[in-house]
């Protein structure tokens, strides 16, 4: 076997063995009676309908490698868009969802709104491209998957995008029964994107086309460390609308301005993570080229036992974000991975050289949402995040399984609401000048 | 003399006596002054002697107009008595004291006693005060031969006014009577009592807590400076960031700097009530649907500025004003009579103390000398001075593509400046946005140390019509934080470099390999 052979050989045992891991969070964590997938491995955490999305995307390619039976699938997935059908829609503080959106924490058993959560549109969206991936997937003639695709249309064609808005032109954050909309709306790039798309995609509820360019407005268009991107600090702004929509090559208005696209660009936002690790403008331990990924995800605080000497102020769960912050020191070895489509080479070497320093982030059972190498114990091991995080494994599941496969984009691109939603944005060229 | 009018200081007089108060009052406002017998007629009579009215009136003496100057408290207005002036020298030592508590990042050694001497920090703001008061001083504007009245002007007609049993008649007039602070209408806050910039420079003792109330840039400089002072302070924003005008990027660097400090930051949250008990304010806060209560001893409101136009019998002359935005002007800061023109807070929109410069002068060379410029003409800069300071002047980005402009922002964080590096104040960036594909600037942003001094560099070549191009040719004292303009400015040549500069380089260097 010849050295390139012999390399990619090796890279598909690392990312098979990842990704592996990462979907066994869905086995372990979801409640088979209802397809609730806790948000994370911690005691009594309740249920994210985000990481229910991910869960219902992750399970083709599971079938696919054989991790996972097709009935298995069918009936966690069917156990999943049943529930959301049949859930208490009246929108009460203790119903599941209204308007065709769902709260973003439930319980894990009763399915019922708990943390006084927020009605969420973006949890909502993240949850419905889960429905739809698996409405695409499940395309055979049993009576199950005839049911699966039925329930997924059904609960997409019931969300209420139009009431979303409020009185604005964008899309609100979220609803709480008891304060109505909260006051403020998506600004900026960010992961919701697929929110806008497959809110336009709507047949029943769709808002009106402008609604895309009045979000996209906000962008910033930047030159940094000479990289010009569509400006977004977080990592996993560049990657969550990726798991789903296939970027390469089609361009919104916006993108055409800018002779980019969105998938060139989060290619870029790798350089940008890079450049920023290496500069480690805030002196923290552990930053160089090969050891970066700030993003949203678990970090330690302050009032952890041994940590609050640190004289440093610590974030806890936060979207820590390049250049301007926050930053405290923390990393997400899953944040780089999951750029693994965008820049795969940089990426493996990355991923190598930060379980290599760092071996402790990484165990049988996935990624740790964040470790930070400047707090150490008294036998030198970093501090890391304890437990997992279904969105992180999610993530990881659909990048990787993309960057091997293309499964997840190549259903989507057939996903009428999909390129419906895509064009009624604007999006032109590439895959999309194929499609009916 | 017509009459006699002996000062009587309304509100807001000083609380303390000091030499540094004694000299600002014979300076605004002498306790012996009395008003002069009015002229038969004055080419400009001038409603307000605070920024814009003081502006106008050495501007309009200076080229031999006859002035008459009406103020009803103290010359010099908000920005020496209780804005701008007060507020930065406040601003200074408390950025002094957060220096030398964290001393040990310069390499130094912190103080043993770090302990904040609140009358000493207060006695300098009085006496950085007294000093500046001596510019807009009475002896100044009677030297200038500008003739002063104090107490409250009430038009009589389009051509005359009253004040203090007097009548000036006027050939041109301009109310620039200012703005006082917006009180938010909470249920409790009266009763509890409250500061604004108008009373918060008189204190002698500190709050222990302090609650402020707005996240603009009053707030926010208020509330950095007495964390940095030692007040256990809460800011609460109803936004979901603090200048909601500002860069994303700019607010969220204050929120961490606020947070840094020791300020407990509540943004998404609003004031529902305040009840006193025990001597003590508690303070209901409701954030969505989260309910708190903060306890503390003193609340400072810091939620935007109302015009000054009551009392002026504006009807009389035939101008249009509200409540609200103040008094109504066209773009040539015209009221709806002719003779009667506006300017600064009580007019416009940017209440800061240039803009309201600038728009006296716009209003000398109109009222007096013909000209026809225009207050859409000016370019404005703006900055608040919290720490980093946050400086901005033309449009947002936002703005630029919400007008179908096509825009880029060049982007240097400070932490790419060595200048920045060596002064420890690696915390901000410099963006400037210009047309996509061409050197035209059409805003920046700057949050840094000292914003405020570098974003003239931006304003002059915004007005002078300097493109990014040139200003990378301007060399740039080195090391300087300043420098990060230029860096923008070379990020700008060498993205243009690789498209047409870097074909043709590459020719020409092809050429003398031959």
């Amino acid at each position: 076997m010849n050295h390139g052979a012999a390399a990619a050989d090796a890279d598909e045992i690392l990312l098979d063995g990842i990704q592996q891991a990462a979907f066994g969070y869905f086995r372990q964590m979801v409640n088979p009676a209802n397809g609730l997938v806790a948000d994370t491995t911690r005691d009594h955490w309740p249920c994210s309908i985000a990481v229910v999305g991910f869960a219902l995307s992750a399970y083709p390619g599971a079938v696919e490698r054989g991790w996972l039976s097709r009935d298995e699938a069918v009936e966690l997935c069917l156990a999943a868009l049943r529930f959301f059908r049949d859930s208490d829609q009246r929108g009460t503080p203790d119903s599941t969802g209204y308007k065709g959106f769902y709260y973003h924490f439930l319980d894990m058993q009763s399915g019922r709104r708990t943390w006084r959560s927020e009605l969420s549109m973006i949890d909502t969206a993240l949850l419905i491209a889960g429905a739809l991936t698996a409405r695409m997937y499940f395309d055979g003639e049993t009576l199950q998957e005839a049911e699966l695709r039925e329930i997924a249309d059904e609960l997409y064609r019931r969300i209420d995008w139009r009431w979303a808005q409020h009185d604005r032109e964008t899309i609100m954050q979220g609803w709480k029964p008891e304060s109505g909309f909260l006051h403020y709306g998506w600004e900026g790039y960010s992961e919701s994107i697929l929110l806008y798309v497959l809110a336009l995609g709507s047949p029943t509820h769709a808002p009106a086309r402008r609604i895309y360019e009045a979000w996209s407005a906000t962008y910033q268009w930047e030159n940094l460390y000479g990289v010009d991107f569509l400006y977004a600090g977080p990592l996993f702004i560049h990657q969550f609308s990726h798991a789903w929509i296939d970027f390469r090559g089609i361009r919104d208005r916006f993108m055409r301005e800018k002779r980019s696209d969105y998938f060139e660009n989060s290619r870029r936002a790798v350089v940008v993570q890079r450049e920023y690790a290496w500069r480690n403008p805030l002196g923290f331990a552990g930053y160089d080229e090969d050891c970066w990924g700030l993003t949203a995800g678990d970090g330690p605080t302050n009032d952890m036992p041994g940590i609050s000497g640190s004289g440093r102020r610590l974030l806890g769960y936060a979207a820590r974000g390049v250049p301007f912050g926050p930053d405290d020191g923390t990393l997400a070895g899953w944040a780089a991975l999951a750029s693994l489509p965008f820049a795969p080479d940089v990426v493996l070497s990355t991923v190598r050289a930060m379980r290599r320093r760092y071996s402790q982030m990484h165990t049988d059972h996935g990624y740790a949402s964040g470790f930070n190498p400047g707090l150490v114990d008294a036998d030198g091991r970093c501090w890391v995040s304890p437990g997992h995080y279904g969105l992180d494994q999610g993530i990881v599941t659909l990048m990787i399984e993309n960057h091997r496969s293309e499964l997840i984009w190549r259903l989507m691109r057939k996903c009428p609401y999909v390129v419906d939603g895509l064009r009624r944005a604007g999006f032109t060229g590439g895959w999309l000048r194929s499609q009916p | 003399l017509n009459r006699a009018a002996t000062v009587q200081l309304g509100s807001g007089a000083p609380l303390v006596r000091d030499s540094a108060e004694r000299e600002r009052i014979d300076n605004v406002r002498p306790a012996n002054w009395r008003n002069p017998a009015p002229a038969p007629h004055y080419d400009l009579v001038i409603v307000g002697a605070g920024t814009a009215g003081l502006v106008a009136a050495q501007a309009a003496a200076s080229r031999g107009a006859k002035i008459a100057l009406v103020e009803r408290h103290l010359l010099g207005g908000t920005c020496l008595n209780t804005g701008c002036v007060p507020s930065k020298a406040l601003l200074r030592t408390s950025r002094l004291y957060a220096e030398m508590r964290h001393a040990d990042r310069y390499g130094a050694c912190i103080p043993g006693d770090v302990r904040v001497d609140f009358p000493a920090v207060m006695r300098r703001v009085r006496g950085v005060r007294a000093r500046i008061s001596r510019a807009d001083s009475v002896r100044q504007l009677t030297a200038a031969g500008i003739a002063l009245f104090f107490g409250q002007a009430r038009f009589t007609r389009a051509d005359a006014l009253e004040v203090e049993g007097a009548t000036l008649h006027f050939g041109k007039a301009l109310i620039a009577t200012g703005a006082r602070p917006d009180t938010p209408a909470i249920p409790g806050l009266a009763q509890a009592g409250y500061l604004t910039n108008e009373n918060a420079f008189d204190l002698t003792r500190p709050p222990r807590r302090l609650l402020v109330i707005g996240g603009g840039p009053l707030g926010c400089e208020m509330a950095q400076a007495f964390c940095r002072l030692g007040v256990q302070t809460t800011i609460v924003q109803k936004r979901p960031l603090f200048l909601p005008r500002e860069e994303r990027d700019a607010a969220q660097i204050l929120s961490d700097s606020f947070a840094r400090d020791g300020i407990e930051v509540r943004l998404n949250t609003r004031v529902l009530n305040v009840h006193v008990d025990g001597g003590a304010k508690l303070v209901d806060l409701v954030s969505d649907d989260y309910h708190s209560t903060v306890v503390v001893d003193a609340i400072l409101t810091g939620t935007g500025r109302l015009p000054n136009t009551t009392g002026l019998d504006l009807e009389a002359a035939g101008v249009d004003a509200d409540p609200q935005h103040g008094v109504q002007v066209d773009d040539f800061l015209r009221t709806r009579n002719r003779r009667i023109y506006a300017a600064g807070d009580v007019c416009l929109d940017h209440k800061f103390n240039d803009t309201a410069q600038a728009s006296a002068l716009i209003v000398v060379e109109n009222a007096l000398f013909g000209g026809r410029r225009r207050l859409s003409e000016l370019t404005i800069p703006w900055c608040t001075y919290t720490d980093p300071e946050i400086a901005h002047v033309g449009l947002y980005a936002r703005q630029a593509r919400e007008r179908n402009i096509p825009v880029k922002t060049f982007t240097i964080p400070l932490h790419d400046v060595d200048r920045a590096i060596a002064d420890d104040e690696e915390v901000g960036f410099v963006k400037i946005s210009v047309r996509e594909r061409t050197d035209r600037i059409l805003g920046a942003t700057i949050v840094a140390r000292h914003a405020g001094e570098m974003i003239s560099e931006m304003t002059l070549a915004i007005v002078a019509g300097v493109g990014l191009r040139m200003v990378a040719r301007v060399i740039h004292a080195y090391p300087t934080q300043a420098e990060a303009i230029r860096k923008a400015a070379d990020a700008y040549v060498r993205t243009r470099a690789l498209s047409y500069g870097q074909r043709r380089s590459t020719a020409w260097l092809r050429w003398l390999r031959r």
